[in-house]
């Protein structure tokens, strides 16, 4: 019987890998919520705002755990109580494409560990990164929508 | 004139991976960009600084997010009573 050859499986579905690490995002960012909510009674709401951004990124980490060089990136960070900045101001590379070469750098300073990589690593990253990104941004919205129901 | 023009050749190749490579790295992050942003390519040649650019913008408005549904759900959990916002959050893992 021929079989075909599984080592590419996760990479033709991507999204297995995401289904069982949206359940460990889930825990991981209600836990954080419980704990934020009952030990920020008095706290400023910028300090609990900051707290739980701190916890989405978190959760992202855990969940995506060692085996990506964002992951790693950010749970360094988050380790070492680093701020947890991103570049907001767009590129001012608006030349034509030919420099595409800036793009990729203006990447780099978007996805944790970017400056490290080269181009190829980059762009594999980049793609796990969101995934894992948009996943978070929709578990804070379901949540956002059952506490104010 | 001609060695300046190798001397360039060599600079952009050793510093560049090649147009196929990009472009197959290019389709994955396709697979995960939202479709109306990549509107403009709708040719199989595509251009790598278009999804590159489209990506940047993407990434940073994930974050956006991220900030703003922070912010929003430390308002809202200041506001609401404890106990029935733990029901509602454990409702929520639940689904």
């Amino acid at each position: 019987m021929e079989s075909k050859s599984s080592t590419t499986g996760n990479r033709d579905n991507p999204n297995r890998n995401l289904h069982g690490s949206k359940t460990m995002m889930a825990s991981h960012f209600l836990r954080a919520l419980f704990r934020i909510q009952q030990t920020s009674t008095s706290s400023s709401s910028a300090g609990r705002s900051r707290r739980i951004r701190r916890a989405a990124y978190a959760s992202m980490a855990y969940s995506a755990g060692t085996r990506r060089a964002w992951s790693r990136a950010l749970l360094r960070k988050l380790r070492s109580r680093a701020r947890l900045r991103f570049p907001r101001r767009l590129s001012r590379a608006a030349t034509p494409q030919r420099r595409d070469m800036d793009q990729a750098q203006v990447l780099r300073k978007l996805v944790p560990g970017g400056p490290s990589m080269d181009d190829c690593k980059l762009l594999e990253e980049t793609a796990d990164y969101i995934r894992f990104l948009t996943t978070q941004v929709r578990l804070m919205q379901t949540v956002m929508d059952s506490v104010s129901s | 004139m001609s060695s300046r023009r190798a001397r360039s050749r060599q600079s952009t190749s050793s510093s560049r991976i090649t147009d196929e490579q990009i472009n197959d790295l290019v389709s994955k992050l396709q697979a995960v960009l939202p479709e109306a942003r990549l509107h403009g390519c709708l040719s199989m040649q595509v251009s790598a600084a278009k999804v590159l650019q489209e990506t940047c913008n993407y990434i940073r408005s994930l974050h956006r997010e991220v900030d703003d549904l922070s912010e929003r759900l430390s308002e809202l959990l200041a506001t609401t009573e404890a106990s029935s916002a733990q029901a509602a959050i454990i409702r929520s893992l639940l689904k």
